[in-house]
């Protein structure tokens, strides 16, 4: 298993190759359309992170130490950034995850897709997903 | 006929690029852009003008006061109040509602009812909810038809002697509806009630003539019709604002204090507490002139123009939904497109450097009549062209093949 910091300089290596905004975007909305979905039955109230105008569903589950994201969100751009946030913190121990530093973000130029004004959501999941490691995180 | 490219150029905005293209800018409803004659107007005042309204005997005290004035007065003239008193300086829509919905806690008790809409902006909504929570009132809503017009045969249900208020929307900033208020007020009327328009996405699109009209209050903000943001104009009939009592306290709107008692200067002053937005209330004026300078009339028949024009067009894209099709409509196009979320649209056409609004538009009400999460949305200001509709439903068009 890679780290959590291996895997974020593969991420920017993958965004160091597109031209142009539109194979960027192209390449969030492919990964959108792939991220395997959350289970309808994790997708509830409880799980729902309100943005202002897209919706994400993060569950998290603690199997053998480590913690396993699944989310969903009913626009497909804030899809890829949560696949790509899954992809990045989902199969970790809780310490590793709580102590992630998410230095990928400034890099790949999606910071205005993560700004807290965005709202859409994605911020929220961030301290969301590391809400849940620090409860297992003892 | 108006020249639009002559028009442009007053707006130095308009010339600059976003995201390395030309700045396509369709988001009107929310804010306008400024001509350079208020941005310059705004500058001079801070840089040669400065002082404080109504207060110093000094020379600049005096040429600001003047200078706010005269805004009083062009605005009397632009929305045909009988009286300079009935304009009352605000910091736009959302206070000069709240303004009035503060005052009705006075004036309502339990069992009366206020009436507002179902189209309506939350800060038509909100200040009501309150009022009618303080005093015990009910609420009652115009529901939607679903072309976004109002059902006006509920509405004339909902009417009885227990009506004391209607306050709905001139237009509304999501389905761009406009609506029969002459009709609203003089059917309020018959039952005694007061009517209160809210006219944020009206004033700069539609003539008004309030003596006309009849509406006992109505309001706009200064930022949505080419004006500076912070400044915006309740009107009210002298009889309806006696009415109220003052909304806040301090400067500006006393006659005499003591720890005794404190009497209430006379209108407009009783209303505007505090130092106001004096540098946005000078140029306020220039955007007035702006705007009759070309001639409501005019703005009005080019913006439907567009309006027309951009419906047709969009309506060409496959699984496009209007939202909002009655046929009485101001320059606003809410839609979204079969399986897509407009939030994805906003996102990308955005990367093309165009400027719409997307999401629940403050108006979450009509979201959930509709059953939708949101709409995208392009409103056209007197500025816009053909040509960048066409740029903007090329954009959608791309949106479109990339999202789906
Ligand atoms: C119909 C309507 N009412 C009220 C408002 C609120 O105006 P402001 O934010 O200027 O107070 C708006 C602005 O979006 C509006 O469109």
């Amino acid at each position: 298993m890679r780290t959590i910091s291996e895997i974020q300089v593969e991420i920017i290596e993958d965004f160091g190759m597109f031209e142009d905004w539109m194979q960027k975007y192209e390449y969030l909305i492919d990964l959108g359309k792939e991220l395997t979905p959350i289970d309808e039955k994790h997708k509830t109230e409880d799980n729902l992170i309100k943005g202002c105008q897209s919706r994400v569903w993060l569950h998290a589950e603690h199997i053998d130490g480590k913690i396993i994201y699944t989310a969903n969100s009913d626009a497909i751009i804030t899809k890829g950034i949560v696949a790509i946030l899954i992809s990045v913190l989902s199969g970790h121990t809780p310490s590793e995850i709580v102590n992630a530093k998410l230095d990928f973000i400034n890099e790949i130029g999606l910071k205005e897709q993560l700004s807290p004004t965005r709202a859409n959501g994605l911020v929220s999941m961030i301290k969301q997903m590391k809400i849940y490691a620090l409860a297992y995180n003892n | 006929m108006l020249n639009i490219s002559e028009i442009r150029k007053q707006f130095p905005i308009l010339s600059r690029k976003v995201n390395g293209t030309d700045l396509v800018y369709f988001d009107n409803g929310a804010t306008t852009q400024k001509p350079q004659v208020v941005i310059d107007v705004v500058n001079n005042y801070y840089a040669n003008e400065n002082s404080n309204v109504h207060r110093g005997v000094h020379f600049l005290s005096g040429l600001a006061t003047d200078k706010f004035e005269a805004t009083r007065d062009i605005i009397q003239q632009f929305i045909g109040a009988k009286h300079k008193h009935e304009i009352i300086f605000t910091k736009g829509t959302t206070d000069a509602i709240n303004l009035v919905a503060n005052g009705f806690r006075s004036l309502l008790n339990k069992g009366d009812e206020v009436i507002i809409s179902e189209l309506e902006h939350h800060s038509n909504i909100v200040p009501w909810q309150m009022c009618c929570d303080f005093t015990g009132a009910t609420l009652k809503v115009i529901p939607l038809l679903d072309d976004g017009s109002l059902d006006m045969i509920t509405f004339k249900k909902l009417l009885s002697e227990n009506t004391k208020l209607v306050s709905v929307a001139h237009v509304s900033n999501a389905l761009g509806t406009i609506n029969p208020i002459e009709e609203i007020i003089s059917n309020a009327h018959k039952v005694g009630a007061k009517v209160m328009i809210d006219g944020a996405q009206a004033a700069s699109h539609i003539p008004l003539d309030m003596q006309k009209l009849g509406a006992d209050l109505y309001c706009f903000s200064a930022h949505k019709m080419y004006g500076p943001t912070g400044v915006g104009v309740l009107y009210g009939t002298d009889e309806m604002l006696n009415a109220l009592p003052p909304y806040q306290g301090g400067g500006e709107m006393i006659k005499e204090v003591s720890f005794e008692k404190t009497t209430y200067a006379e209108l407009p002053h009783k209303f505007e507490a505090g130092t106001p937005n004096i540098a946005g209330v000078i140029a306020f004026k220039n955007a007035i002139e702006f705007i009759t300078g070309l001639g409501v009339e005019n703005i009005a028949k080019y913006e439907d123009e567009l309006l027309q024009y951009a419906t047709a067009e969009i309506l060409k894209i496959e699984g496009v939904k209007i939202y909002g099709t009655s046929k009485n409509k101001s320059g606003i196009i809410s839609f979204n497109i079969e399986g897509l979320h407009p939030y994805d649209i906003g996102v990308i056409v955005d990367k093309m450097g165009i400027a719409i609004r997307t999401g629940h538009h403050c108006a979450q009400p009509i979201m959930e009549r509709f059953n939708i999460p949101g709409t995208a949305r392009i409103s056209v200001a007197v500025y816009n062209t053909k040509e960048e509709i066409d740029v903007c439903i090329n954009a959608i068009k791309k949106a479109k093949m990339m999202l789906s």
